[in-house]
Parts: structure tokens; sequence; C-alpha cells
């Protein structure tokens, strides 16, 4: 086994992914460890073009006119080591009528001094399906710096999809800042779940741009804060077309000495768009909590549960 | 099985008399019921019993099988046996039904908590991996609130208002669980102001302003129940005579 192979063998154990998605020919995979592609297998109609960098990779991901592929691609971007900078600038274009979802694994789990920057640009063209799935694997130490940013761009009739979710290990730093502009009969859902401990700070800032008539949209942010962890969301909607609809949710567990603020931004600029929001801030709910006790759980494993279900 | 003795229990809440001097020997193994008009304290009763929060600054003192609960935390009591299913369940966003019932289960395997379900009349495959949200009606949700009660197998349970929100095909599933219980020897109280309820009971307990004003046979307290609670609608205390008589 080469050496690559191994790196990458050894970022799949960190992911909670069967290692057989490095050998399984009808699965797609990229696997990029700091600025070196380890292994790569594409399939017809999915075009990926890399270009390794001092301090990352540019990937170029072109999915053909009418092509579906079946089962998910797994990306993998992730740094073993305790400390770098990784930066990948990712370009997506998801053509006419086709249709992919990515699972995208970003494995830091040493990290005592790293940063993680994702740069993307995606295109999802008329009548394409989109959906992106990017889960955080961190370590204990909290030393990881992640700022993802992405600009999305939907066709007419075009379905986008992300879930960004960070569970496991320490959160560090997180600065996640994406936009979405939806053309007519559009579909966008955004979501972010983060559990954040210690001294952990979390800023996200997702803004739907509902453009075309009938577009719709979802902003969705849970966040569990512990410790003296902190969080700042910015979720805005705007609508500017004619029966766009949309609606902002967000939804914050407050625990300990941790801090949250979110500001739930609406507009609507025509008089046929509608978008909604709500947004709740603060402890453990005390029925919740009461119940779960009077079942026999202590307090904190009734909290846990409520939190785990809360970024389920 | 358990015992329970509430022995002068008296509650203030914002400084104003709920609970005034309560005594009551609960028999283990029994059907009892809490009955009276909304207002009456019933609720505020069981609560008081299960150690909530804002109900624990009672005087008197609450044994159960002997021992005081008074210093008890809500987990507490619940491992030493007892439980609460509430008049409105709560809703939990994305804890699913199966992690909900595991959780009062314990120990217990999965097959368990399947049996469970199916008795009060879910279909396990439809609802496990659903979340506990407010995508359920409040009668399923009501259901699975009393399945977490079978699954925890516990010595004495507290059912607020166990008829809210169900529907009538439900709410006989409901009394074949009452009644199931007590085949386990479970102690069962039922906090109730419903005539089909009380019924259920053994024993009855009649709650009218804070004060029990008269207990005996479930037989014996329905027709002051049913003639003079339900039309007074807890306006009238009842006089001296009429708490003799149990007119």
């Amino acid at each position: 086994m080469g050496n690559d192979q191994k790196l990458a063998r050894d970022l799949v154990k960190t992911t909670e992914v069967e290692e057989n998605i490095l050998t399984n020919k009808e699965i797609a995979h990229l696997f990029i460890h700091h600025n070196k592609v380890l292994t790569s297998h594409l399939l017809p109609g999915l075009d990926v073009k890399t270009e390794e960098r001092k301090d990352g990779v540019k990937v170029d991901i072109v999915l053909k006119e009418n092509t579906v592929i079946k089962r998910p691609v797994h990306l993998c971007f992730g740094m073993l080591p305790k400390e770098g900078v990784q930066r990948i600038i990712l370009r997506a274009d998801i053509k006419r009528n086709s249709k992919i979802s990515v699972l995208a694994h970003c494995a830091f789990p040493n990290a005592v001094n790293v940063k993680h920057i994702m740069d993307g640009k995606i295109k999802v063209r008329e009548e394409a399906e989109y959906s992106y799935f990017e889960r955080h694997i961190h370590g204990k130490e909290g030393g990881v710096k992640v700022y993802p940013k992405a600009l999305i761009e939907l066709g007419r009739g075009a379905k986008f999809k992300t879930e960004f979710e960070l569970l496991k290990g320490r959160v560090g730093l997180i600065d996640i800042d994406y936009q979405t502009t939806c053309g007519e009969k559009s579909v966008m859902e955004m979501n972010a779940r983060i559990n954040g401990t210690g001294d952990d700070v979390i800023k996200i800032k997702e803004s739907g741009f509902l453009q075309g008539e009938y577009s719709r949209g979802v902003l969705t942010s849970r966040v569990a804060l512990r410790d003296r962890a902190r969080a700042e969301i910015y979720n805005k909607m705007t609508a500017t077309a004619a029966y766009a609809r949309g609606h902002v949710d967000c939804k914050e567990i407050v625990q300990d000495k941790g801090f949250a603020s979110a500001i739930p931004v609406v507009e609507v600029k025509h008089p046929k768009a509608h978008v909604t929001h709500e947004a709740a801030i603060g402890s453990v709910d005390t029925k919740q909590l009461q119940t779960l006790m009077s079942r026999g759980l202590s307090e904190d494993e009734a909290v846990e549960l409520i939190i785990q279900g809360l970024l389920s | 099985m358990g015992r329970l003795e509430l022995q002068k229990i008296s509650l203030k809440l914002n400084g104003k008399p709920i609970l005034k001097n309560i005594n009551i020997d609960f028999w283990e193994g029994y059907i009892h019921a809490i009955v009276g008009p909304n207002g009456a304290g019933k609720s505020t009763l069981a609560f008081t019993i299960m150690g909530l929060e804002g109900y624990r600054s009672f005087e008197g003192d609450i044994l159960f099988k002997g021992l005081s609960l008074k210093d008890l935390s809500i987990d507490e009591r619940a491992k030493r046996g007892i439980t609460l299913a509430w008049q409105e369940p709560a809703r939990y966003e994305g804890l699913r039904i199966k992690d909900f019932l595991a959780s009062a289960a314990r120990e217990k395997s999965e097959k368990n908590i399947s049996d469970t379900l199916i008795k009060v009349g879910m279909e396990p495959t439809e609802y496990l991996k659903r979340a506990l949200d407010k995508t359920l009606s409040g009668g399923e949700r009501k259901k699975i609130e009393i399945a977490s009660i079978l699954v925890m197998e516990p010595e004495l349970v507290l059912l607020d208002e166990p008829d809210s929100g169900i529907d009538i095909e439900s709410l006989e599933k409901i009394f074949e669980i009452i009644q199931l219980l007590k085949k386990k020897k479970t102690t069962v109280i039922l906090i109730t102001h419903s005539l089909a309820v009380l019924k259920q009971a053994d024993h009855a307990f009649l709650m009218c302003h804070g004060d029990i004003i008269d207990k005996g046979e479930t037989k014996k307290i329905i027709p002051y129940f049913e003639n003079k609670c339900i039309p007074c609608g807890h306006k009238n205390f009842p006089n001296q005579e009429e708490r003799k008589n149990g007119e």
C-alpha cells in the first residue's frame, strides 16, 4: 500500500464511514490531505479537476447535463498533523437536469493549531439537484479555525440542500458564510447543527435571496452551547419576487456560561412574497427536563438527551 | 410495591394556599383517584409528590415505603419507583420516540420497547424512528407518554388527566393499561375531573379548594361528585353537613 493510500485510509477511519468507499467502483470519491490529492475515483458524467497549491487544493467539479449520480459522492478534506493551513477552492457546476449528492468529511482529529478555509462557488443549473452534507470531525483540543464560505446560484427549478454538522469534538472557531440566490421555482434549504463546548466560538451567517417567482427557501440553525461557548447567528432571507416563500428558523440551547445571540432577518420586497421566521434561545425546557428526570435520568443525562435530539 | 403516605401536606404558591393540610394514605397495588373540579389543587398535589420545580417548599412530609421523599430530587424519587405522566406531554425537537422510550426503559431490550408501543395501540415500525415533536397529535404523544411509564415499570404512577386529548377508542386502550398496571401491582393515582376516569379507580379522594373533603370507595364518591361537583364547577365550598353525608 502506498503512503497516499495509507493516509487516505487513516482519514477514513476518523470519519465513521465504511472503508470500502475507497474501493467500491460504484461510489465516487476524492480525498485530499492538506494540499495533496490522495486518491480519487470518478463516474461517467462527473468530471473533477484538481490543482495542488502551496496551502491547499483547487477543485473543479462539473456534472454533465442529464447525469444522475445514484450514490452519494464522498469528499474528504482533512489534515492529520497538529498544525497547518488548508485552503480549499471549490467550484461546482451542476449542469441542467442532473442530480448529485455529496457527503463531505472534514477531519481534523489531532488539530492544535489548524486553519481550514473553504471558498466555494456553486452553480446549480436549470432543473438540477445538488445536496451537500458537510460533517466535521474535530479533536478534543479545540485548535481548529474553520472558515467555510460559499456563493450558490440556483437556476430555474433547481434544488439545493446543504447541511453543516459539527457535533463530534471541539468546534474551536467556526465562521460560516453561505449565500444562495434562487431563480424561478427553485428550492433552497440550508441547515447548520453545531455543538459548542469549552470556549468555542460559533459564527453563522446564512443568506437566502429569493429572486425568482415561486422560489422557496428555508434557513435553519440548531446550536447547543455549554461551558463558555459563544454563538452569533445571523440568518437573512430576502424575497423580491411574486409568490416567493421563505422561512428562517434559529434555535439555540444555552447551558452553563454559554452565550448566544441570534438575528433572524426577513426582507420582503414584493407584495406577493411571504417570509416568516422563528427564533428561540434559552435553557433546556423545564417540562422536557422534568419528564425525563421523572423517568429516572439525572439532570445531566436529561440535558444531554434533549441536546442530542435538537442537533440530530 | 409502594405505599405512599401524605402527612399534613400544605403548600402555598405566590402566597396563596393551594394545598391545605392534606393527609392521605395510598394503599399499595390499588387504583386511586384524586377527583375534583378544575382548580381544586389535584395537579399541584401530583407535582408535589413528584417533587417538581416550584412544588418542593411544602409543609408536612411524604413517605414512600416508609421513607421520606422530602429532600429527594425528581430523579431520585423516580429511582425509588415513582413517576408522573403529564396532562399535556412535552414535545422534543429531534428526539426519536425510540430514544425517549429507551431512556425510561434503561437496561431493557428494544423488543421490550416495541412490545410496549403495541400495548398502547401504536405500530413500532411506524413510530419508533419518528421524532417526539409537533408532527405528532396530542393523542399520539399521550400514548407515548403512557408507553414510557409502562416500559419503566414503576412502583407508583401518577397519571394527570389521562383522558385529556384522547379519542374514545384510545381511551379504552388507556383504561386497559391502567388495569394492566394494577395487575402488575403498581400503585396508580389518577388525577381527574372526569367521571369515566374516576370509574376506573378502586378508591377516590374528593378534592375541593385544596382540601380533601371526602374519601372512600369510588362508588361512594361518585354520586356526590356527579351531583354536586360537576354542576358546581368549583364555585361553592361544600357545607359540613353535605361532607358528612357525602350527598
